[in-house]
């Protein structure tokens, strides 16, 4: 296939289009009919192509990507699962997309029950009283839960708890997420296995403290082996556990974040329940709390009356606000439960230890040649410093990179902060032995490549459609419209 | 085999599932090679105390047959109306050819472009989309896109009050609608951002209450709607001089659909112009996925959250695409990110480039005189009956507000009944209406019919 190289914008006729609307059978011109001043006076330049311009481009742009659907994704911390395609037709029924939000609660009794039973699995799964389904993503999770937070201090008269303790090895939305809802970050130190250093937490318990944020396991993939004694001491302390639940994969099955002493939590749906990522998004990052919490979600919440009939509910007096303009992203949410009815009560349970079990295998035959700096089972993801070789100069970037050119997607690189060659893999449950093997074997590969001709390494990718895109120009001089471009040019 | 299992997999109720593809000989060999004799072995270092030993509390797996017939069944719960009401979801067309697209699995399988060798498509539907949203608000600068217009909004707030050096409190006109004032309020109280409402006069922001409140000197941005929430094509004309020369900024909340012909953003001299793409021809989807979107220009550029793709070029000189800008971010800079945002709503912004793509600005253009000329018609004959009458005698697009002395409730159920969604009741006699390219001039005279045998 020959590289395809062009813009939408350029492929623009003036005159072409690419729809056809009905008549106007009104025959008024009511849009002539409105003041000049509050009308535009250019017109916007939107591209004039045909539908099948718009096709042709738009599937060459697909072939330039990697998806699952495309090969082995072991993205550390992002659990990229295979996203099932029953999934995706049944939130296409037109029976859900074509409902308005606002639509009488009597005619949308089919949605409701959908959303109503997702709230009660999610619980159920998490150990958890209640669970809110209005944020949008894991990071909007960990804002409205950081809110529930605060607004439980405050219903309480508790004002000076401003303080949230973050780990040093957490995930980078953590902080910024605890910065959002105006909260002060307090960092507590890792182990050298990368556990919380408990220790090290005891001292920063003060009254000040709202709470603390973990992920369970953590970023390394280690089980924090001491959570019960943690949750004590926050609790004793007048705080709450938040649980990040970016790592919940390998839990699922084994470990309920309510049952290890968490408050409040969210789910990555498009992690955990296998909603397809969409290349960034639209996810979903339920909420989920424990009892005494459970008043202060946000609304819109949907509930069930003694009759079996479903309803939203809107303001509680102490309900935090509203987090989304309408219920969150239902669409995903009809994946997500699509998904767990399909696993249903019996498979559920195998997802985290098959995970576990992937990750490790892939571990424990990599360790020859990849630096492994915590050594011990781990859960869903493990952690390499790096090659093991580092005399030869081939960077966790440089193997990164020469892994696209053997067809699969990179692990997550540079990430925790804790080492300085972090390459975070997380295989998920979904990848079956031969692609485990396969990816060793390249993995193994790559290390010899590093060893005896590591110039090469250096240079990859060699294969992919572009290599080596100057990154310091594009943000030394911004280039984010065709506008742009063209001014630029 | 069995056997087997039983001795080292007691938890395996069921070891099959098409979404897990070990067999139990790939789990020896793997648990061989691990040197560990059972999975359980795996979770040692977990205290016995928090391992979940009852039973989920869900169903028992389905077929694709049972689920289907389980959504089925659901979907026969809700109803499927003609659509009459806004509210800020509006039912416009989708042309068959975005959701096929959108179906493109390299497109909705991938994650966020982090390696750009292997992210090409996703990146540059980015940077087409950036373009045409900044074509359509007339800003220079658009991100990767926000949740929702209502989280957009909430960001714009902070994006203004991080610009404005020590100032803290923003403004909101009162005819924002409420959904979107709710999401900045909360977002507001726990960031400490001081808001203030700007009343309404007349349907439209009190231009010279607004005034009056920027005399204070400690005002940092401005939020305002267009259209506004009952529908109004509100007039800003000087309103952004005022607002800057009392050192704040100006965000404009917008409907993309209607600047294709409504005033834009940028030409009532806003700096930033936030909203829902939702109107870009998305499926309202009982609220969600949509996309929140916010351009600005230039100059606020380093202040605004969330992902933004740039154009560059690789070693051989190849135009390509990458994630840029990126030291504004929390996976960099933690707590002192602009946002705590760490995705976009990509797949529904390739929705509207799609969408945007087929359409062009004449079939933008033809959607906004279908709907507005379908409202008006709607609105002269429901005026002419003398049952209604306009609430404010302001333009509109296509959604408008009408005040009643009948009975709004007993009306929506009986328009139900007949497959209608009804006015939103906005109370004290208010009903809000709003009409799409998809309504029909029979429609909308059924409607009438309804509504008039009614009264």
């Amino acid at each position: 296939m020959k590289y395809y190289d062009k813009l939408i914008f350029e492929l623009s006729r003036p005159g072409r289009k690419g729809y056809q609307l009905p008549e106007n059978a009104y025959g008024t011109d009511a849009l002539a009919s409105l003041p000049e001043s509050l009308m535009r006076s250019e017109r916007p330049e939107l591209p004039e192509v045909s539908e099948l311009d718009v096709v042709r481009h738009y599937t060459n742009l697909s072939s330039k990507n990697f998806g699952v659907d495309t090969g082995f994704y072991p993205l550390g911390s992002c659990t990229m699962k295979y996203n099932p395609k029953i999934n995706e037709e049944i939130a296409a029924m037109p029976e859900f997309t074509e409902l308005h939000p606002l639509q009488d609660e009597a005619s949308v009794q089919g949605a409701l029950e959908l959303y109503y039973n997702l709230q009660q699995a999610l619980a159920n799964i998490a150990g958890l009283a209640e669970f809110t389904l209005n944020p949008y993503a894991g990071a909007h999770g960990e804002l409205t839960g950081l809110m529930v937070m605060r607004q439980y201090h405050k219903s309480r008269g508790d004002h000076k708890r401003t303080k949230v303790i973050v780990p040093d090895s957490a995930h980078g939305t953590n902080p910024a997420s605890a910065m959002v809802a105006g909260l002060e970050v307090v960092e507590v130190k890792s182990k050298p296995n990368g556990s919380i250093d408990v220790e090290d937490l005891k001292p920063l318990l003060d009254d000040t403290v709202a709470g603390i944020m973990m992920t369970n396991p953590n970023t390394l993939g280690m089980f924090e082996t001491e959570i019960v004694e943690i949750a004590k001491l926050v609790h004793n302390a007048g705080g709450l556990l938040y649980y990040d639940g970016a790592n919940l994969n390998p839990m699922l099955g084994k470990v309920r974040p309510g049952d290890m002493g968490f408050d409040i939590m969210h789910i990555n749906l498009h992690k955990t329940f296998s909603t397809p990522h969409g290349g960034g998004g639209p996810g979903s990052g339920p909420v989920g709390v424990a009892k005494h919490l459970i008043d202060l979600l946000p609304s819109p919440h949907v509930a069930k009356d003694e009759n079996g009939r479903f309803y939203i509910e809107h303001n509680g007096e102490n309900r935090l606000g509203s987090v989304s303009a309408f219920l969150g992203n239902f669409g995903v949410m009809m994946k997500a439960y699509a998904y767990i009815l399909s696993l249903g009560k019996e498979n559920i349970r195998n997802v985290g230890p098959m995970a576990t079990l992937n990750a490790n295998y892939i571990k424990e035959s990599l360790k020859d040649d990849y630096l492994l700096p915590i050594s011990g089972v781990c859960k869903h993801e493990f952690v390499f410093d790096g090659l093991k070789d580092k005399s030869t100069g081939v960077t966790t970037l440089n193997v990164a990179k020469r892994l696209l050119d053997y067809g699969f997607h990179a692990p997550t690189i540079y990430f925790p902060l804790l080492f300085h060659e972090s390459m975070m893999i997380e295989p998920t449950e979904t990848e079956s032995l031969e692609t485990l093997d396969e990816f060793i074997d390249v993995m193994h590969q790559v290390a010899k490549e590093a060893r005896e001709n590591p110039d090469m390494v250096k240079g990859a990718p060699h294969t992919t459609l572009i290599s080596h895109p100057d990154e310091t120009s594009a943000a030394k001089k911004p280039i984010l419209s065709y506008k742009q471009m063209k001014q630029n040019a | 085999m069995l056997c087997w299992m039983r001795l080292h997999m007691k938890n395996f109720a069921k070891m099959s599932n098409r979404y897990m593809p070990h067999t139990d000989g790939d789990i020896r060999k793997m648990l061989d090679r691990i040197g560990v004799s059972s999975v359980d072995d795996l979770y040692g270092d977990v205290p016995a105390e928090v391992i979940f030993k009852e039973d989920y509390a869900l169903p028992s797996a389905m077929s694709e047959i049972e689920l289907r017939r389980y959504f089925e069944e659901l979907g026969a719960k809700n109803q499927r109306l003609k659509v009459f009401a806004g509210g800020g979801v509006y039912d416009h067309y989708s042309p068959s050819v975005v959701p096929h697209l959108l179906s493109r699995s390299e497109f909705y399988t991938a994650y966020t472009p982090y390696q750009p060798e292997i992210s090409q498509g996703t990146l540059q539907y980015i940077f087409e989309y950036q373009s045409m949203i900044s074509e359509l608000t007339g800003m220079e600068s658009t991100n990767a896109s926000m949740y929702d217009g209502a989280t957009a909004a909430a960001e714009t707030m902070f994006m203004m009050v991080a610009s404005a050096k020590k100032k803290n409190r923003v403004l909101l006109s009162s005819t924002l609608s409420d959904n979107v004032k709710r999401v900045i309020l909360t977002y507001a109280k726990f960031h400490e951002v001081d808001i203030t409402e700007i009343p309404e006069r007349d349907g439209v922001t009190d231009l010279s209450a607004l005034k009056e409140l920027l005399g204070g000197g400690d005002v940092a941005g401005v939020i305002l709607p267009t259209p506004n929430k009952y529908g109004i094509i509100e007039d800003f004309t000087g309103v952004a001089d005022e607002i800057h020369a009392s050192k704040g900024y100006l965000a404009i909340y917008a409907d993309p659909s209607a600047l294709a012909v409504l005033r834009t953003p940028a030409e009532w001299g806003a700096d930033i112009a936030c909203g829902d793409g939702q109107t870009l021809g998305m499926p309202m989807h009982f609220g969600g996925p949509y996309l929140g979107f916010i351009s600005c220009k230039s100059a606020m550029l380093r202040k605004m959250p969330g992902r933004v793709v740039g154009a560059t070029k690789d070693a051989s000189g190849k135009r390509c695409y990458v994630l840029t800008l990126q030291a504004r971010e929390q996976h960099i800079r933690r707590e002192k990110a602009t946002s705590n945002i760490c995705s976009n709503q990509s797949l529904m912004a390739l929705y509207a480039t799609i969408y945007l793509s087929l359409m062009g600005d004449n079939g933008l253009r033809e959607v906004n005189a279908l709907a507005c000329d379908g409202a008006h018609y709607l609105c002269d004959k429901l005026v002419a009956s003398g049952k209604f009458h306009l609430a404010f005698n302001k333009p509109f697009l296509k959604e408008f507000t009408l005040k009643t002395d009948i009975d709004v409730e007993a009306l929506n159920k009986k328009l139900l009944k007949a497959g209608i969604m009804g006015p939103l009741n906005l109370g004290n006699g208010l009903v809000e209406f709003a009409v799409t390219e998809k309504r029909t001039k029979e429609d909308i005279d059924q409607l009438i019919t309804l509504i008039l045998e009614e009264a």
